[in-house]
């Protein structure tokens, strides 16, 4: 029953009940039960009308800037001495990051459903501010949810999001991280369900959220699946992404998963270690558990309790994962690795040195992976990898520990 | 199968009054606290204990919640030692229904089978899991049936004459409307509303409703006691704790009698409640 029905294809996932396998669902409190299903509604009928999706393509092209670029990163792929490296510049997207496919997508849903509020999460502060540039796009108020951690450490997306008229409110409970964010996101949602959107982040959440999130952001693999055949006439090797809630490797893995000699990677925030507290591997250390509207790998003790986790990025820095990835690893069509924050740190840095591209935390840790792997692999083999964001905004983070007076 | 809670709507019907349920979280701010507590509530006036089980991330509670489940898991609270309270208060109590109310995640961690079993052998009678909607009752709603403990579902105004026989079907025990959309200890809503929505409910099941989120003075209780077959307090008790406790959680009172003393006011609301209806 909770398999797909296809058993040939990874792609046909979820169930009429939001399962990828034993992981998503429906967890959520009763009061938002209903306006749940509506969603689900709305969204079924959004995905085949022409013109909703005429309109999401024609925002994609003359707002965000679609298709990004493949960029075949020459210099990297030269010192590294292996596999050709190619970046999917989603870090050249309308806000600086892949969010904003999303964020466009949900708010014509949110318009569709006569909402008139939208709500959001945010951690590093690219989902706040995707979510407060459609908001003002569209003339709708917004309040983003944020870390009091992560307000202090991401301050210019604080500044960006209260320029596009977004009403920032940091919550101090836990770590003041995106996990603490999120629980308070839901209280605003259960408390204003009349006429609130909440406009979640990442492929994680109730269903339908982590499906659609996930087609929303399925277009990153569309187009350098595309671009790839057109560059090298052949799929690549492998395909690697950073995870946090995994909206950005989701969006890029999916339109790959039933190319099977295709290796799908995933890369985790190792933070300072995987032996103690510190770090967000949800796959890696973590076992399943629920939160937030899902059943998927969590960071959790053994009384269930959830753990804060860390990481030098923001974006990563959350103790669970979508429940799609959590079904990939199960099943062994995707692998999850960890990089630890030093790995990242350098490899922020050996980027901007030989591509002139100052990536975001967050690719960063990816980066360090095909660091590691693309030296073991041949010269005609190809890693692509999704260069989810760019670093203006962790600049003054980096220069805090590098030593820099900013 | 008829349960302790079922027998005690029965008396309490019989007596022509509501049910006054109360909530506390299980473990705080100690364990040893937490327990005294519990014992001193049926003696205050309580018909109904609801047993709050900590979790680290209680989406749907407001901070007065949020801050005494903290409180419990710093006092090294786990849901083996709420558990263990349910037990330690069935050694000296035979009647007094135990609900247990939390979220999902540590009743699945702890493994929904073994939860059961123990919870059953502790002298649980329902549960109250609010991460639970029906779509889910495969989790623990069935397998909770099956072994005969109640399943005590929410209602609440986004629940329609559409889904309400969903949210119905499967409960037992008791059906808990929520009186407001949004977190625990907001403000409570205009009574005469409650009391339509309670009728609306009825129409639909034979089931008792309880009616709780936001209910804080005796004089509410007595309002809204009126109308429903119970009345459910949760936070204006959890704060009666916080309000004897000092900024390092030093007790400058007992806890235990500070909850006794307002429960025993809660409890003269409801019992007014149906006199002054006849009266």
């Amino acid at each position: 029953m909770n398999q797909p029905a296809n058993p040939n294809s990874f792609r046909t996932g979820p169930d009429e009940q939001g399962m990828f396998g034993i992981f998503g669902g429906r967890f959520v409190a009763e009061t938002l039960m209903p306006l749940i299903l509506d969603l689900q509604d709305e969204w079924n009928k959004a995905k085949t009308d022409p013109e909703f999706q005429a309109e999401l393509k024609s925002l994609g092209a003359h707002y965000v800037g679609r298709p990004s670029p493949l960029y075949f990163a020459e210099r990297l792929t030269e010192h590294l001495g292996g596999a050709k490296i190619y970046f999917k510049r989603e870090e050249l997207n309308h806000t600086g990051s892949h969010k904003i496919n999303n964020c466009i997508g949900q708010i014509l849903l949110a318009r569709r459903m006569g909402k008139t509020r939208i709500i959001a999460e945010t951690g590093a502060g690219q989902h706040g501010v995707a979510s407060a540039t459609v908001a003002a796009r569209f003339g709708f108020p917004c309040v983003v949810y944020m870390g009091a951690t992560d307000v202090e450490r991401q301050a210019p997306n604080v500044f960006r999001m209260k320029l596009l008229g977004a009403e920032v409110r940091p919550v101090t409970a836990g770590h003041g991280t995106l996990k603490d964010a999120m629980n308070e996101a839901l209280r605003d949602w259960v408390t204003n369900v009349e006429d609130t959107y909440y406009l979640i982040g990442t492929v994680a959440g109730p269903h339908p959220y982590p499906e659609m999130v996930r087609d929303f952001q399925a277009v990153i693999g569309v187009e350098a699946r595309q671009q790839i055949l057109e560059a090298e006439g052949r799929l690549p090797d492998l395909v690697i992404a950073a995870v946090g809630g995994g909206s950005n490797a989701m969006g890029i893995f999916h339109p790959f998963l039933d190319d099977k000699d295709v290796q799908i990677v995933g890369v985790e925030a190792g933070g300072r270690g995987l032996e103690g507290d510190e770090h967000c591997a949800s796959i890696t250390a973590g076992r399943p558990g629920v939160l937030h509207g899902n059943r998927t790998y969590l960071l959790q003790n053994e009384d269930g309790q959830i753990k804060d986790g860390h990481s030098i990025s923001a974006g990563l820095d959350y103790p669970g994962i979508g429940p799609e990835h959590s079904w990939l690893k199960d099943i062994g069509r995707a692998e999850y690795v960890p990089i630890m924050d030093t790995e990242a740190l350098e490899a922020f840095q050996l980027l901007t040195r030989l591509e002139g591209i100052i990536p975001a935390l967050e690719p960063s840790h990816a980066i360090a992976e095909v660091m590691k792997r693309a030296p073991m692999m041949a010269k005609d083999q190809i890693i692509l990898m999704n260069l989810s964001g760019r670093g203006d905004k962790d600049v003054m983070t980096v220069g805090k520990i590098l030593g820099h007076e900013l | 199968m008829t349960t302790r809670i079922d027998r005690k709507f029965e008396a309490l019907k019989a007596e022509g009054r509501p049910a006054l349920v109360t909530y506390f979280m299980g473990g705080d701010p100690d364990y040893e606290t937490s327990l005294r507590i519990m014992k001193a509530l049926p003696g205050a006036g309580a018909d109904v204990i609801e047993l709050g089980m900590p979790f680290s991330d209680p989406m749907a509670d407001g901070p007065a919640i949020q801050a005494a489940g903290l409180r419990a898991l710093k006092g090294g609270q786990t849901l083996v030692r709420t558990l263990a309270m349910a037990r330690a208060f069935r050694e000296e109590d035979d009647t007094t229904p135990i609900v247990m109310m939390g979220y999902y995640n540590p009743i699945y961690i702890y493994g929904v089978d073994r939860f059961l079993k123990d919870a059953v052998a502790s002298g649980v009678d329902g549960l109250i899991v609010v991460d639970l909607p029906p779509e889910m009752d495969e989790e623990l709603c069935l397998p909770a049936l099956k072994a005969g403990v109640n399943f005590i579902r929410l209602a609440t105004p986004t629940t329609d004459e559409k889904r309400l026989p969903t949210v119905l079907n499967n409960t037992s025990g008791f059906v808990y409307y929520v009186s407001m959309t949004g977190i625990t200890g907001s403000a409570l809503p205009d009574t005469s509303k409650v009391g339509d929505a309670v009728a609306r409910i009825k129409a639909h099941t034979d089931l008792p409703v309880c009616v709780g989120f936001g209910v804080k003075t005796a004089s509410q209780a007595r309002a809204i006691g009126s109308s429903a077959d119970g009345v459910v307090v949760g936070t204006a008790i959890v704060n009666a704790i916080a309000n004897v406790l000092g900024p390092d959680g030093q007790m400058t009172a007992d806890p235990a009698e500070a909850v006794a003393t307002f429960v025993s006011g809660l409890a003269k609301g409801v019992r007014d409640a149906r006199l002054a209806e006849a009266g």
